[in-house]
């Protein structure tokens, strides 16, 4: 049986489509049959993190609307296997999402993925409910930013509350934090949350810590999900995030300042 | 919610209110209407215990009355009572003709007794649930919680913007950093108990304090709030 799994935080611009692209390609990456949706309607970004904004047809609003097939809509991404990419519509907005019509979608989806990922857009209203309506795991996207983790609480509420799950009194929506755009040097200085304040105001398990990172904007602007590049403190990351999702037990880098070894401080590396 | 009186302050001042009260009345039963037989022995009565019969409300129970053969003289009776320190405020049972004419002396009809024969017996109820509320998970922000008529219990922590608010008491066993008001009907003996106070409201019975308005010393610390004095009063919880 697939995972819908639902990646959200309220808050704009805290790195969701980022994490969306990055953990969907990871997962396909270690060979699990991966689709990811985005349901920005009208704010269409997905498919540019991805790369594929150019091979963009029909999209998840012709698909509810009956005017193309789902296998008309997915795209299939070109440098990882078993990824494929829903893109939204941008001539539309979010009332074109309705309840009956992201069902249908998710169901058939669910017949031949084993995880459904859905970005999510900012804001609690219609876009973001129906994102993580039908969800079974949520990846909360955070900063360590004071109105960033308010805004994640209330969505933890939303999913505790409004989910399908909540609603039908089934099992709890299973809840992953995701903290991203850390700089440990600035929490240090009390410029930032730390980890642990964070983890203390939102309670739940934390699935990764992504670095703030060059490489973030460098991948987004060439299309690439930042995963790819293992380089990057950004990628290897998501890598390790990907690997604990599935159940490997990691520890987390990234949330200690990295000292300059003698080498590099002498020759002025970094 | 957290106003105490319904009126606006711009009106007068409240010039009286209506409540329901119980209260211990003597009550005549009376078997007969012969003023003259009830006038002796209203005398003999008042002689035994004189001072008794002192200005005493008193009801009429006609329980014990015949129908009446011709018609009822309850202005009459009235008279009676009252000159003898008595002061009828209305009857009790009686035929439907008793009534009406208790009525037209303006008397009252009191319902009727409940000790009448066979106490009735109690129906048989559900034992009546708890009115509290237990939360066992965090709230969250933009979430409020509500227990009409009890306590609430919340087993998480109160996120920033999320509100608690009971009839009764509010018991967080997590950090508060919402707002918790407690005794929103107006119950001023309603407590706040949390294990870490960094709310940015609290209020009992309508009588609020913000978090700007905390000694800095109670912050974070496990705390019961409760009023005296109409002032809200922080202490420390102590194991």
């Amino acid at each position: 049986m697939a995972t819908v799994i639902v990646v959200t935080s309220g808050k704009g611009g805290v790195g969701k489509t980022t994490t969306s692209a990055s953990f969907a390609t990871g997962l396909a990456q270690r060979g699990y049959r991966t689709v990811v949706i985005d349901f920005d309607v009208g704010l269409r970004n997905l498919d540019l993190i991805m790369g594929c904004e150019r091979r963009v047809v029909y999209d998840f609003i012709n698909v509810i609307n009956n005017e193309a097939t789902l296998n008309q809509a997915l795209i299939r991404d070109k440098r990882v296997e078993n990824l494929y990419i829903l893109p939204a519509s941008q001539t539309r907005d979010k009332d074109a999402l309705t309840k009956e019509g992201v069902e249908k979608i998710l169901s058939e989806l669910k017949q031949s993925f084993e995880y459904v990922v859905c970005d999510s857009p900012a804001g609690i209203e219609r876009g973001a409910l129906m994102a993580l309506y039908f969800a079974d795991e949520a990846l909360v996207v955070t900063n360590p930013e004071v109105s960033s983790v308010r805004d994640s609480d209330r969505i933890l509420g939303i999913l505790s509350s409004r989910s399908r799950r909540a609603e039908q009194s089934d099992n709890p929506v299973k809840e992953h934090l995701v903290l991203a755009r850390y700089a440990p040097d600035r929490a240090n200085r009390g410029d930032m949350l730390t980890v642990q304040d964070v983890l203390e105001i939102l309670a739940i398990p934390l699935l990764g810590v992504i670095p703030e990172s060059p490489a973030v904007l460098q991948s987004s602007n060439a299309g690439v999900p930042v995963i790819l590049d293992e380089d990057s403190d950004a990628g290897a990351a998501y890598g390790d995030l990907v690997d604990r999702f599935l159940g490997k037990d990691l520890p987390h880098r990234f949330t200690e300042i990295q000292k300059k070894g003698f080498l590099k401080r002498w020759f002025g590396g970094g | 919610m957290l106003l105490r009186s319904p009126h606006a302050a711009n009106e007068d001042p409240l010039p009286f209110e209506l409540k329901g009260s119980l209260f211990t009345l003597t009550v005549l039963h009376l078997f007969q209407l012969d003023r003259a037989v009830i006038e002796r022995h209203l005398l003999e009565k008042v002689k035994q215990a004189p001072g008794f019969f002192n200005n005493t409300p008193v009801v009429i129970d006609l329980e014990g009355m015949a129908e009446p053969k011709e018609g009822l003289d309850f202005k009459g009776l009235y008279e009676l009572l009252r000159k003898h320190g008595m002061i009828p405020v209305g009857i009790r049972n009686g035929t439907p003709k008793h009534q009406a004419a208790a009525r037209l002396a303006g008397l009252p009809v009191l319902p009727e007794s409940r000790s009448n024969g066979q106490a009735k017996k109690p129906e048989r109820t559900e034992p009546a649930p708890s009115r509290n509320r237990i939360i066992k998970h965090s709230v969250r922000s933009g979430q409020e919680i509500y227990a009409p008529e009890g306590d609430l219990i919340v087993l998480g922590a109160v996120s920033a913007g999320a509100d608690v608010v009971a009839d009764g008491n509010i018991h967080i066993y997590g950090a508060l950093r919402g707002r918790a008001l407690a005794g929103v009907k107006g119950d001023a003996e309603t407590w706040i108990f949390c294990q870490s106070l960094e709310a940015e409201l609290i209020s009992i019975a309508g009588h609020y304090r913000v978090c700007e308005q905390f000694d800095p010393a109670d912050r974070a610390k496990a705390a019961q709030i409760y009023l005296k004095e109409e002032r809200l009063i922080i202490e420390h919880l102590t194991r």
